[in-house]
């Protein structure tokens, strides 16, 4: 394993992540997630869909595979504009710090085609970048799906920081196979409604 | 410079940007009563763009945008996922993002302010995201909090301490304030103001200062005499 892909996954990578829920500030709000449980079967159904996705699209996109056409395909597997925006802010933030981090031609020409790419492409090509494999980069995609979430019930709940580790540690990552096409309807009418609440402390 | 190119938007040295002034402290202080004072003052002879980043709504943006004090589109709202101190020290992804959405929008722009989300007196900027910074505190939370110091009292290149018209109700010895906060500030200035009724004139002769300073340095910085095509002057 490269040292650039522990970097990558590590949650105090300063790209902006920690702003965001994944839907998870709304799922405490509406009373979907409250306790330990009710946090595994949300987390395990959203690395089903959400988290099997990303980990496809960054798998592929880490193999090589044009970046502008694997965006538009999970564009189209994006039912929720919120969605779609906090998927392509997070993957802005991620590119502009991996630039600096790790400058490369690959890095500028992914920019220069897609300022604001979708956050699985921008870590697949970061992936290659550091030379991770395609499964390494999809494990990392999917890693990444549950974390976030799973830290703001932390913060949100007040959830015992080591059960919700134990809770992540249980889970089984996905492993990247093409390009599914796995939707979760709750999670995009979660991401939309969050969207348009007036009051939140998550950017999604 | 070496072969890295570390930001494309903008030179390493700070060429070619607005100076960027962050403004912390405690909830309630006057950062918001603060950024919309300087706003007011220096919106005729610079030209500005405000980021908040309030903790649970778009309370301050909103504030601002309805105070009038500059155009709704120049004020941006970054949120910051329960962690108001990340978002301007860990991870200021979010907060450049928002500076340099400005500068696009806008600019070329002299002045950028980011206002943070109330914290606690440890909370500072990383100097990835300001140029300068401004920590407000109030006198009601009482008169011992500059002597208890903690990195935004001691080290923020102003300080401000708000309120003073509440001093007499609270019981707060401005003198006392002044003397502890000079004692842990190794000389860097301090400011008494009243924003609510007098306004921030003396902050806003400060930050005058460092834009001046600032466009000083990074247009005519350290290669006197060459050319600077891409620079853009302060009008001030
Ligand atoms: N009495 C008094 N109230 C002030 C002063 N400055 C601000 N305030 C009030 O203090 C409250 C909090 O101010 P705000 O700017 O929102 O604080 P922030 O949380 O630091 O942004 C508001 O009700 C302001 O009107 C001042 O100089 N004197
Ligand atoms: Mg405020």
């Amino acid at each position: 394993m490269t040292p650039g892909l522990l970097l990558l996954t590590d949650s105090r990578l300063p790209a902006g992540s920690h702003a965001h829920s994944g839907g998870m500030e709304q799922a405490v709000k509406e009373g979907l997630v409250h306790d330990l449980a009710s946090l595994e079967s949300f987390l395990a159904g959203r690395l089903r869909t959400a988290g099997a996705v990303a980990a496809g699209f960054a798998s592929q996109a880490c193999a090589g595979h044009d970046p502008v056409e694997l965006d538009a395909e999970l564009d189209a597997r994006t039912a929720s504009p919120a969605q779609r925006e906090a998927a392509r802010t997070q993957g802005r933030l991620l590119l502009r710090v991996a630039r600096r981090i790790w400058p490369s031609p690959a890095l500028e020409e992914l920019a220069g085609r897609l300022p604001s790419p979708h956050h699985p492409i921008a870590l697949g090509v970061t992936a290659a970048v550091v030379g991770a494999t395609p499964r390494e980069a999809g494990a990392a995609a999917a890693y990444h799906a549950v974390t976030g979430p799973a830290t703001a019930a932390v913060r949100l709940l007040g959830l015992d920081p080591v059960a919700v580790h134990r809770v992540l540690a249980t889970l089984d990552l996905p492993s990247p196979d093409g390009l599914p096409a796995a939707s979760a309807p709750l999670l995009d009418l979660l991401a939309e409604r969050h969207r348009r609440s007036p009051v939140r402390l998550f950017v999604s | 410079m070496g072969a890295v190119h570390d930001d494309v938007h903008h030179a390493p040295d700070g060429r070619g940007r607005a100076l960027r002034l962050g403004i912390g402290g405690p909830v309630g202080s006057g950062k918001t009563a603060l950024t919309a004072a300087l706003c007011r003052a220096l919106g005729g002879s610079l030209r500005l763009g405000v980021v908040t980043n309030d903790i649970y709504t778009t309370e301050d943006a909103d504030f601002l945008r309805r105070a009038g004090v500059l155009d709704p589109e120049r004020i941006l709202a970054v949120e910051t996922g329960c962690c108001p101190h990340t978002a301007i020290r860990d991870d200021i992804a979010a907060n450049v993002d928002a500076v340099e959405t400005l500068e696009e929008r806008f600019g070329p722009l002299d002045l950028v302010i980011v206002e943070s989300g109330g914290d606690n007196l440890t909370a500072t900027f990383s100097r990835g995201l300001v140029d300068r910074q401004i920590f407000v505190l109030d006198v009601s939370g009482g008169d011992k909090v500059p002597r208890k110091g903690g990195p935004g009292v001691t080290s923020a290149d102003l300080l401000v301490v708000n309120k003073t018209d509440l001093a007499p109700m609270v019981g707060a010895d401005l003198g006392v304030m002044d003397r502890d906060a000079a004692a842990v500030r190794q000389g860097k200035p301090v400011l008494f103001t009243s924003v609510r009724t007098e306004g921030a004139a003396e902050v806003a002769a400060w930050v005058t200062e460092q834009v001046h300073e600032w466009s000083h340095e990074h247009e005519h910085g350290h290669d006197h005499g060459h050319g600077h095509d891409h620079g853009h002057p302060v009008h001030a």
